[in-house]
């Protein structure tokens, strides 16, 4: 009877075990890699407006405090988008003849606002509030990253829920003093401390405790952002 | 060819007067008979009928399952309070089914029992495609189940949780995974020596080739015996603990709640007594007629069957003794909602006829297999193994839907009805579940050739001869 099989297949069939397991774990992998990927996520993409409105300009350059246009951060949900009247302060006087600022002028003129892009969109079914995370000491930059120092405003962080927790389950490792919450440069500092991780983590605990941020147990439960 | 003298009593086996295989077969007529099976004889026009309708109610499942992930959950019947219905039931009892299959090729081959080689192979299969049929029922009521896998499955993923540790229902993901996979490697590794048969002996080159690959070279040499003999003991000694631990973590999806119905001890023995029974049901359904068609009498003799037969009356009355135990435990806790759920169950409720549905299929009729003549006839075996059947899937209905439809609070009351969706996924994994052993049927060897050769007397190595 003649093989129906070429010799190599030995060696095939061999291979194909270990190929197998390999090819699953790198798949799984790449799997893992893509979810948390900018492709997927969002992160670091600079996203185009109606305006390319320059965050580092203004922040940085001119040192205008985030409040000046986010209004509401400290005591709604939402930090609040500018109306163009807030453009116009400035803009009446300044540049008002730029044709840069053309549709900022329409706008203001046909009394229309400006439709932004949004770059920071948490799911549907995620509660979030601004004012609880400025008034518990969560810097600005904490999560949206230097902001002054963007030219495009793009998400800094993945958004995904790990991202989330890891602050959520200690958040001594990322709380500053209140009246340091806008600064965008803010870093702890303790000459006592080693480096700047221990600095922080004794400032974190001290005020962990002084501004009552809830127990942990409270922070991960899963009401508390999926009400 | 050896002829059989009945006086010869050396060789235990073929004189008893119920033998695991009837006289004047050879080693050589065994592998013919068998193999013919799936390749020499012509495809029966039978096949392409039983096929063609299972094939049909197969497609059902396939629309019931894409209208309800395209509409949504809410097709089925099921919703507050009798959260749990159809799903759950079926799953259940496939699972259940599945049990025997386990039993028949681990336990009793550690115990050494040689009737099982004749209906091991076939119980093995309708383990694993009980197991597909049932994966489907939990896998669909989560509605999204492209979601379900970090529902449930330990991965790193991007929330940064891990699933609950302390659900039933996560451990019934890990019994059922764990159960599949051993068994279908158990019925794989059983299946090799017999693939390499088919190799030597199909005629077409597709055949070889796919029977080849199948049979990973095996060439029957003393060292691939050995090897083979090794690791099939070692798979059924795996596979031992998972006939007892699958079911009774079924059952704790149940014992575990707080449900008054559910929330009881004797769940784990009485669900894997309820396993076994239903499972040696389903064997006697499938074998009767498939050794009726294809002529298989003389492998699959009376003895199988009546063996069968007494492990379905042993289990039968484990399984009454557990509604019995239900009963008591609901009086003896002196609790009003066990003693409720107890008395609505059975004549207060809107569903007692389906508890005494229950008792009479599974508890009342099977008694009639204390008879001999009953246990000899194949069309009574066959009527009871269906009825067990019926009981078994009832008993699951009253359970799940009599302890939910009456809540704690009478404001949520409500009646549970199925819809047309629940019974066409239903009859759909029936479809699927006998499509899957026809297809098994005709390209597998549907009983272990070689086994069936070592229980040949043939195989008794004789003192003058050793």
């Amino acid at each position: 009877m003649p093989q129906i099989f070429h010799r190599s297949t030995n060696t095939l069939a061999k291979l194909s075990i270990f190929g197998g397991l390999f090819i699953l774990a790198f798949a799984a992998w790449c799997l893992a890699e893509i979810n948390r990927s900018s492709w997927n996520t969002g992160a670091f993409v600079e996203r185009e407006q109606p305006v390319q409105f320059s965050h580092k300009h203004h922040v940085g350059d001119d040192g205008i405090d985030c409040r000046y246009c986010h209004t509401s951060v400290e005591t709604s949900a939402w930090a609040g988008m500018p109306p163009t009247k807030t453009c116009m302060n400035c803009h009446a006087q300044i540049w008002n003849d730029s044709p840069y600022l053309e549709i900022v002028r329409t706008s203001w003129r046909t009394n229309k606002p400006i439709e932004w892009t949004r770059v920071h969109d948490l799911p549907d079914y995620v509660y979030f509030n601004h004012s609880i995370h400025v008034n518990k000491g969560v810097g600005c930059s904490t999560c949206h990253g230097r902001v002054d120092q963007m030219p495009i405003v793009y998400q800094y962080a993945s958004l995904q829920m790990e991202w989330c927790l890891q602050c959520h389950r200690d958040p001594a490792r990322y709380l500053r003093p209140r009246d340091q919450v806008f600064n965008m440069a803010w870093q702890a500092e303790n000459a006592a401390a080693e480096n700047k991780t221990e600095a922080q983590l004794a400032q974190g605990r001290q005020l962990f405790n002084a501004y009552h941020v809830r127990h942990k147990a409270i922070l991960q439960s899963c009401s508390t952002c999926h009400r | 060819m050896a002829s059989i003298d009945p006086s010869q009593d050396d060789v235990g086996i073929h004189v008893t007067p119920y033998p695991v295989i009837e006289p004047g077969h050879t080693f050589g007529s065994v592998t013919d008979k068998i193999s013919s099976l799936t390749l020499k004889r012509r495809t029966p026009l039978g096949w392409f009928i039983g096929f063609g309708i299972s094939f049909a109610f197969a497609n059902i499942l396939l629309f019931a399952i894409a209208y309800l992930v395209l509409t949504g959950i809410g097709v089925w019947g099921n919703n507050i309070p009798v959260g749990w219905a159809f799903d759950i039931i079926n799953f259940v009892w496939w699972i259940g089914i599945g049990h025997a299959g386990t039993l028949i090729s681990a336990i009793l081959l550690l115990l050494r029992q040689s009737w099982r080689t004749s209906i091991n192979r076939f119980a093995e299969a309708m383990t694993l495609f009980a197991v597909s049929c049932a994966a489907i029922f939990p896998l669909f009521h989560t509605g999204r189940p492209w979601l379900a896998i970090y529902w449930l499955f330990p991965y790193p993923n991007t929330m940064n949780i891990w699933p609950n540790f302390r659900s039933p229902l996560m451990w019934d993901v890990f019994a059922v995974s764990t159960y599949a996979t051993v068994s279908a490697l158990f019925w794989y590794v059983g299946l090799i020596p017999d693939f390499a048969t088919l190799r030597d002996r199909a005629q077409s080159k597709p055949f070889k080739i796919a029977y080849g690959i199948l049979s990973m070279g095996w060439r029957g040499s003393a060292r691939h015996w050995a090897r083979y003999e090794k690791l099939y003991l070692l798979l059924a000694a795996l596979a031992t603990p998972l006939v007892l631990s699958v079911h009774t973590i079924v059952s704790f999806d149940f014992a575990v709640g707080i449900i008054p119905g559910w929330h009881a001890t004797i769940f784990p023995p009485y669900f894997v007594a309820g396993a076994i029974y239903a499972g040696f049901a389903m064997v006697l359904t499938l074998t009767i007629p498939l050794r009726k068609f294809y002529g298989l009498e003389d492998f699959i003799t009376m003895r199988h069957l009546r063996n069968s037969a007494k492990v379905m009356l042993a289990t039968g009355l484990i399984v009454a003794y557990g509604y019995m135990m239900e009963a008591f435990t609901a009086w003896y806790s002196a609790s009003e909602y066990e003693g409720f759920m107890m008395k609505n169950r059975i004549y207060g409720g809107p569903y007692w006829w389906a508890y005494w549905l229950l008792i009479s299929c599974n508890v009342l009729i099977p008694q009639v297999l204390w008879m001999k003549r009953a246990r000899h006839s194949t069309v009574v075996l066959w009527i009871i193994s269906l009825v067990v059947g019926v009981g078994m899937w009832l008993e699951r209905f009253v359970i799940i839907v009599t302890s939910l439809h009456r809540d704690f609070l009478p404001s949520s009351w409500a009646m549970y009805r199925p819809t047309i969706i629940d019974f066409a996924t239903l009859f759909g994994t029936i479809g699927m579940f006998v499509m899957l052993l026809f297809l098994f049927i005709r390209f597998l060897p549907v009983i272990s050739i070689f086994e069936m050769r070592t229980i040949l007397p043939q195989a008794e190595v004789k003192e003058e001869e050793a």
